[in-house]
């Protein structure tokens, strides 16, 4: 198996309902695809926490997730507002969240740090005006 | 012990019970769905006072046995659809986070 098993979602930001789908399939996917329960919360949090920002902060956007044995990669594109101060919105605690989504629980500022720390390897591209892509990859343990 | 055992023994009011014989194995009590998300345990119980849509995702994502919502915290039919939906055991109690937590932890 060399060619990634590739999946394609389109993330609705004008809808808090189903934000959240694409990571649940993922897992189920990944579910069938035998893999080992820690890695596929490691990709269910980190695709959770970036399909929610690309709802909350970007107007929606774009994830593929492509699937090979030894590692699995997330991209998550937006063409939302993009990211004034990486540095900053990695730390713990920083957010922008308004109060209508910080009232759902939302906006503790722990999405980013927490993709960070799910994640073997995690690249920020971002411009203002333009967008924000956020590429993810887990990578998985021989057995 | 099960979610089964659990409802009776807290006298928990249940809104969506799928899986009764899934196993509780401990507790998180948190409302910050980041937090939880990345601190909750597969097989916890998770106590909060969230009711919206939201937590049904994150129920499922992080595995847990089970929502119980503290304070009659009041869940909308779509929220208790989605449970049923997505397996989720959605429960609920007229008692405190902290009270919940306290008689969860004696009987664990
Ligand atoms: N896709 C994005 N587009 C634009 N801004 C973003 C995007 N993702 C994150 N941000 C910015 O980075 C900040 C920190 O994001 P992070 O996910 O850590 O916290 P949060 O979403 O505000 O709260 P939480 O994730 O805990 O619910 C956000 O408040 C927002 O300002
Ligand atoms: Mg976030």
């Amino acid at each position: 198996m060399s060619e990634p098993l590739r999946f394609h979602f389109d993330v609705d930001g004008s809808n808090f309902t189903s934000a959240g789908e694409a990571s649940i399939q993922i897992k189920q996917k990944l579910r069938q695809l035998g893999f080992a329960p820690d890695i596929i919360k490691r990709v269910a949090i980190s695709m959770y926490e970036g399909e929610i920002n690309m709802v909350i902060h970007a107007g929606g956007g774009t994830a593929d997730v492509y699937v090979l044995p030894e590692t699995i990669k997330i991209v998550l594109e937006d063409h939302g507002p993009g990211i004034a101060d990486v540095e900053l919105a990695m730390q713990e605690g920083f957010s922008t969240a308004p109060d209508s989504v910080r009232s759902l629980g939302f906006g503790a500022g722990m999405g980013l740090p927490n993709m960070k720390r799910y994640t073997d390897n995690m690249i920020i591209e971002t411009e203002l005006g333009k967008g924000t892509k956020i590429t993810m990859t887990v990578n998985v343990p021989r057995q | 012990m099960t979610v089964n055992n659990l409802v009776e023994k807290m006298s928990l009011e249940v809104l969506n019970l799928s899986d009764g014989e899934k196993t509780v194995t401990g507790g998180y009590t948190g409302d910050l769905l980041s937090w939880v998300m990345s601190r909750a345990s597969a097989g916890d119980a998770w106590i909060t006072i969230m009711s919206n849509i939201n937590i049904i995702a994150v129920a499922s994502l992080c595995d847990v046995s089970c929502i119980i919502l503290a304070e009659n915290a009041e869940a909308e039919q779509s929220v208790v659809s989605l449970a049923a939906e997505k397996k989720i055991n959605l429960l609920r109690s007229e008692k405190s986070s902290f009270a919940l937590s306290c008689e969860l932890g004696r009987l664990l």
